[in-house]
């Protein structure tokens, strides 16, 4: 890219941004880099730049590098949640592009700054993310490369497995922080000792050794471990008898990364939404000449236009968010009369919802029946192992099917039961059943993972043909009962 | 807000990554071996340089809902209705959104991209043709004169006048007459000689036979096919000089074209015998054993006709006699390990009637993952002479 077109753009920029401060959009300061595809497509595959190193992240990179250079696939943008934000422009994008591209990630650094979901994430993760990197690397050079891979792909495994209100949760009350502060101390190899009362009080979880403690860089406190409890990383990076300090310490990492993204994966439709819907907008404002008007509008919708019998998650958050501003702009009489809507209230109603909403209750807030019929949305399965058939398209239950896929930001909910199972520190996780069976080849693979980050027995407690099943690995062999 | 270019030149980590990925994917087919041999997408490759192979051990496991057994939603055209088929079993998630890291449950399984001569590499590493031989009349394979010296005496045709020149220019400047060209003394004369390059080379041939009669069913023909797929693309990728002859046969016997071996197909009655019938007259007339490597190899059901046996079992044991290794591969049906022929069949007449087993080699397949053993098993390390 030339130095004049770098000018160009920045005037772009100023414009954009100009206009978007008109529309009251109130994102962090953001910038904007142009970089090569290999660069966004690293950036896209590690999603923050700098990670720890993973052959997954390589798969992945490799995946979006093929999409690419057979030309199935393109990033136009990547956009980093931290502040001040950075947006990723490829350099190859043509001004149309660029323009479209900072108008949408300024919509989501709106969002990502304005919603509630997000309030807690840290917001110099990439600082974050590059510590972790390093003493990843230490743990590689000082116990291998290969040993650091095998342990990561366990915990990778169950990554999704945490809390999200895990903030909340462990918050700690004013009391305890005044008490947190006065024992603060540097552990030491005595540490065990200390802890040893307060571990053995009958918990349901015996004592683990010291190094537990000294991983514990996030200064959460162990609250005696009440079950069930949502946070399979938290409580076996607590609990494992098995595991060595820097292991627990690669468990408190991933956690940290993961609980970073969780707000993300909460949020998808409504962040694509939002972003799209403004950058239709502002686009909207630019003086553009009928050409780029014409590749506008060709960009435009190929971004939201649905994908065969698929869902476009931007098309969908954009036609929700379009809807609810004229539902509120122009209510029909009856919505004025029995909810009481005045009309002309469509700005600050999406506002609202931007900053209240996640993508579940959006959707069971917002996704109206005229929506339903207006998108042909449907509910599909397999019949007959054979034919995927359309089988449900009552807007409620095409609408309560979607929400329940997105529950759990779509995974299993998995919580621990039991610690001490048979009072032999075996581990009992239980599937909350609601009505999907788990892959249950992979269940089994992913239960070894777990078995081996605790070093006993571990069971998985299911549903299989509507009877209760439980699988069972000890470290050499699977049983189901 | 601020637009910069910066320079990312050295941004590798991606690369890296890819790298600790590909590593994967070799260990995955190093343990995979087995199938990957007689994965079809390789034997039918057609010339290709890669190849897509699934790959389980390049799943990322997670606790994960049946995607058969999920209810989902999608969007229609508008005109969709309640009953509709919108996919089939077996290609449902046409059109994969944004790449999403390890997250489509559409797809079964990860294949992952292979080059083939990767796995060539792989799968060649131990394999070595038996009891090979260096034959006296035709080991000097090749006489080459390789120019590789510059002497001070020599034939004045050789003379190397640009080396003469620069030697006569030095020793003037060493004469204190300055760096020029002129008064040539017989010490600057260079002269280039050549060595006579001699390569030793052991001359093998190997007679491929398969049996292409009605009992061969697809299922038997693949197994012999790639077999001699990596046969043949072994022989090439490690020995020069390596003949081979393509025979089929059902009731008669015919040398074919490499193509024809692969492709063709046929029907009719086995008569084993004629293919050994033939395989001795092209030794006779074309590859004397003293001259070559003999090896033949044999592919059938083992379905042969009752009479042809004692034929059969003759010509064998001649073979035997004049060639290193003579080997006999026979397949079953398929999946049907535990299941053992009657004695019938041509494996276990060899075994019983042969009277010299040293130099022959009989391997029974009945499933698609018995090929890679049995290549192993024909060129495994054994009657390998240290070199003198």
């Amino acid at each position: 890219m030339e130095d004049r077109e770098i000018n160009d753009l920045e005037k772009s920029l100023e414009q954009i941004w100009e206009v978007a401060r008109r529309f009251g959009l109130d994102p962090y300061p953001t910038r904007f880099e142009i970089v090569p595809a290999t660069v966004m497509y690293e950036v896209g595959s590690y999603a923050l730049p700098g990670r720890y190193s993973h052959w997954t992240f390589g798969k992945a990179y490799q995946r979006m590098k093929t999409m690419y250079d057979f030309a199935l696939s393109k990033i136009y943008e990547v956009v980093i949640n931290t502040n001040p934000a950075y947006g990723f422009l490829l350099e190859t994008n043509s001004p149309i592009q660029n323009k479209m591209v900072i108008a949408h990630v300024l919509g989501h650094v709106d969002f990502f700054k304005n919603n509630i979901y997000f309030s807690k994430t840290n917001r110099r993760m990439v600082e974050s993310v590059s510590t972790h990197a390093q003493r990843m690397m230490e743990y590689e050079f000082r116990y291998g490369r290969k040993t650091v891979e095998r342990f990561l792909d366990a915990v990778l495994a169950i990554e999704e497995h945490i809390d999200p209100n895990f903030f909340m949760r462990h918050q700690m009350t004013p009391e305890e922080e005044r008490q947190r502060a006065q024992y603060t101390r540097r552990e030491g190899r005595y540490d065990d000792l200390w802890n040893l009362d307060k571990s053995a009080s009958g918990t349901g979880v015996p004592p683990v050794d010291a190094a537990d403690h000294a991983s514990d860089e996030h200064g959460r406190d162990a609250h005696a471990t009440q079950f069930p409890q949502k946070d399979l990383v938290f409580f076996l990076m607590k609990n494992s008898p098995v595991l060595a300090a820097w292991q627990r310490d690669v468990m408190a990492m991933v956690h940290e990364e993961v609980e970073y993204f969780i707000p993300q994966m909460q949020t998808k439709i409504m962040n694509e939404g939002w972003a799209s819907f403004w950058h239709a907008r502002i686009m909207r404002e630019m003086e553009l000449t009928d050409n780029e008007h014409l590749e506008f509008a060709e960009l435009h919708s190929g971004v939201v236009s649905p994908q065969k019998g698929k869902l476009n998650p931007y098309y969908l958050g954009y036609k929700i968010f379009e809807n609810i501003e004229r539902n509120w702009d122009d209510p029909t009489p009856e919505a004025r009369e029995k909810l009481g809507r005045r009309g002309g209230e469509g700005r600050e109603k999406i506002f609202e919802v931007r900053e209240l909403e996640s993508d579940v209750s959006f959707l069971r807030n917002y996704l109206t029946e005229e929506l339903c019929e207006e998108l042909d949305l449907f509910v599909y399965e397999l019949v007959e192992e054979e034919e995927w058939t359309i089988s449900e398209k009552r807007w409620e239950r095409v609408r309560d099917q979607l929400v329940a896929n997105m529950t759990n930001f779509g995974f299993p909910y998995i919580e621990v039961q039991d610690g001490d199972y048979n009072g032999n520190r075996e581990l009992y996780l239980k599937h909350r059943y609601e009505g999907t069976e788990l892959d249950m080849r992979y269940a089994r693979k992913a239960l070894e993972h777990v078995q081996m980050l605790w070093g006993r027995t571990v069971h998985l407690e299911t549903m299989v043909d509507d009877e209760v099943t439980v699988l069972r690995y000890d470290g050499e062999e699977h049983h189901e009962s | 807000m601020t637009i910069q270019r910066n320079d990312w030149s050295l941004q590798r980590k991606g690369i890296i990554d890819q790298e600790r990925h590909k590593e994967r994917v070799r260990e995955a087919i190093r343990k995979n071996l087995g199938s990957i041999v007689s994965n079809e997408a390789i034997i039918l490759s057609d010339g290709k340089r890669t190849v897509r192979v699934p790959m389980r051990a390049l799943d990322e496991y997670k606790f994960r809902f049946d995607f058969r057994k999920q209810k989902h939603v999608g969007q229609g055209d508008g005109r969709t209705r309640v009953g509709d088929v919108i996919a089939r079993e077996g290609a449902p998630g046409q059109g994969k959104g944004a790449a999403q890291a390890g997250h489509d449950p559409g797809a079964e399984y990860y294949e992952a991209e292979v080059n083939i001569d990767e796995i060539a590499a792989l799968i060649f590493e131990d394999l070595h043709l038996p009891y090979l031989q260096e034959k006296a009349k035709k080991a000097v394979h090749s006489r080459k004169t390789q120019f590789n010296e510059i002497r001070r005496t020599g034939v004045i045709a050789n003379l190397d006048k640009r080396r003469m020149i620069m030697e006569n220019i030095r020793r003037n400047a060493r004469e204190g007459q300055g760096a020029r060209f002129g008064d040539i003394k017989k010490d600057d004369l260079r002269f280039k000689t050549w060595e006579e390059v001699m390569r030793y080379e052991s001359n093998a041939v190997v007679i491929a036979m398969i049996d292409v009669s009605g009992s061969m069913g697809e299922f038997k023909k693949y197994i012999a096919r790639s077999f001699y797929f990596w046969m043949v693309r072994f022989l090439r990728t490690k020995y020069d000089n390596v003949d081979i002859v393509f025979i089929s046969h059902h009731t008669e016997a015919r040398e074919v074209t490499e193509e024809q071996f692969f492709t063709q197909g046929e029907s009719g009655g086995t008569v084993v015998s004629s293919a050994y019938q033939l395989a001795l007259e092209i030794i006779k007339l074309r590859y004397p054993p003293a001259d070559w490597n003999i090896y033949p190899f044999h592919f059938s059901d083992g379905d042969n006709y009752y009479s042809d046996n004692d034929e059969a079992v003759r010509l064998a044991e001649e073979l035997i006699a004049t060639c290193n290794l003579f080997g006999y591969g026979e397949i079953g049906e398929e999946g049907s390990a535990s299941y053992r022929r009657a004695s019938g069949a041509l494996l276990s007449i060899f075994n019983d009637r042969l009277k010299n087993k040293d130099h022959f080699c009989g391997v029974r397949i009945d499933d698609k993952e018995d090929v890679y053993p049995a290549l192993k098993h024909f060129f495994g390390r054994r009657g390998i002479e240290t070199p003198a």
